[in-house]
């Protein structure tokens, strides 16, 4: 872990065209400092692989509103209604993954696995130009993995080098990602001494985490 | 009793003490509502928590803790956070019981639509692709007709949520049950006469012997 960042500079190492994933559940468990400083950076053309996009005024949805994004890897985008409107519009594309793919696919990139074999999608469009294997007598779709240029991560408790832990339904994309970002940049709700996130409790461990945000003012 | 209530009070009968369920949003979610305490049932939500309870008093909701929908929830003794991989692990992986989701259309292979409405709704398929494919019994809950027009089809025209062919189907006019054969016509609704039923559905239904009515919770 190199330090903390204030949000704005933490914004400032993203590029335009960055690919982007960002945890989070209909927001729950998405870093909203982080995203607030993206779109007032106003840095677009991103890619942003999520579970969904959450809705407008909240999480992901902010990025959407703001014209920032160009393409989503997504499982549910039905509750923002924004992101249907551009995606028909054509200013954004969507990849639309099965929930349960989605995040092996991240888990699979980040794990350095060449990619998932799951019978989910098996027969329906999902499967439209993939390979199908069969292995031990039952068939599969080949999924491949994902990496992103930033993994965004909401956490509840930091400590000073970077571990993280979340609280309830928060987890969510949140540990998975934290695999899968070439950088990784942690917003947690508070930053506690080294210790008082006891190891066992320690769900990404500060070696993956490349930045934390400083805390809320 | 209104339509929606008399599916979920017929679906709760059909949740077995000390089994993991899950709950699609929507009318599917009521079902918790008919369910005896006491069965030692969790209730799974696939953002990330085992034992879902219900809704918390006004103004003592957490911003960390809510069902796939986004609603605020409470956990009921017993309960674990997990994150999204574990999560779609318990679905895809065989361990959980049953699930309860909502359909556009089911047809007379007992395959499900749920998901997509080519040019009109495309909201993505979330996890209902994971859940049909992985838990041991699928039920589909839903109103028998939509603007007139049945549900339960020949033949899906609207696309498919995956190969499995679904466990039961409960709605405001019958319960039916797919098999080889076919639709098998296993309830009737309070009220409801069969000639009815077979008026209302563009399937054909098998009907063997008595079919008697619906008990509910």
């Amino acid at each position: 872990m190199k330090g903390a960042l204030k949000p704005a500079a933490a914004a400032e190492m993203i590029p335009e065209g960055a690919s982007l994933m960002i945890g989070g559940f209909m927001a729950v468990g998405s870093p909203e400092r982080m995203i607030d400083a993206i779109v007032a950076r106003g840095v677009g053309g991103l890619t942003i692989i999520a579970n969904d996009t959450a809705m407008p005024g909240k999480g992901i949805g902010k990025l959407v509103s703001a014209g920032l994004v160009r393409h989503i890897i997504a499982s549910h985008i039905g509750l923002n209604p924004e992101t249907q409107a551009k995606m028909i519009s054509g200013e954004i594309t969507c990849e639309l993954v099965p929930q349960g793919t989605l995040i092996e696919r991240i888990r699979a990139g980040g794990m350095g696995l060449g990619g998932v074999l799951t019978p989910t999608g098996l027969g329906t469009e999902v499967e439209d130009g993939k390979q199908v294997v069969t292995v031990e007598g039952k068939r599969f779709l080949v999924e491949t993995p994902l990496k992103a240029d930033f993994a965004l991560i909401g956490a509840w408790q930091a400590d000073y080098v970077g571990n993280l832990s979340y609280m309830l339904t928060a987890h969510n994309f949140n540990p998975i990602i934290a695999l899968a970002g070439r950088t990784v940049i942690a917003e947690a709700d508070s930053i506690v001494p080294v210790g008082v996130i006891p190891p066992d409790a320690v769900k990404t461990p500060g070696v993956l985490v490349d930045h934390l945000l400083i805390r809320a003012s | 009793m209104d339509a929606k209530e008399l599916i979920a009070r017929r679906v709760a009968r059909e949740v077995r003490p000390g089994s993991l369920v899950n709950l699609g949003i929507g009318l599917p979610s009521m079902v918790a509502n008919f369910v005896p305490a006491g069965l030692g049932v969790f209730f799974q939500a696939e953002n990330g928590v085992i034992g879902l309870g219900a809704r918390p008093p006004e103004g003592m909701e957490d911003r960390h803790l809510t069902d796939a929908g986004g609603g605020f929830v409470t956990a009921v003794p017993g309960a674990a956070s997990i994150d999204s991989a574990m999560s779609f692990g318990l679905i895809r992986g065989g361990h959980l019981d049953m699930t309860v989701l909502g359909g556009l259309q089911v047809d007379e292979a007992g395959h499900l639509a749920n998901w997509k409405v080519p040019g009109k709704m495309v909201p993505g398929m979330g996890g209902a692709m994971d859940l049909v494919t992985g838990a041991a019994r699928v039920i589909v809950a839903m109103q028998h007709a939509a603007k007139g027009q049945s549900k339960i089809v020949p033949k899906l025209t609207l696309p498919l949520t995956a190969l499995r062919r679904v466990d039961l189907i409960v709605t405001d006019l019958a319960v039916i049950e797919p098999t080889d054969a076919g639709l098998v016509l296993r309830e009737h609704a309070p009220g409801v006469t069969l000639d009815e039923i077979i008026a209302a559905t563009e399937a054909t239904l098998i009907i063997q012997g008595d079919v008697p009515e619906m008990m509910l919770i």
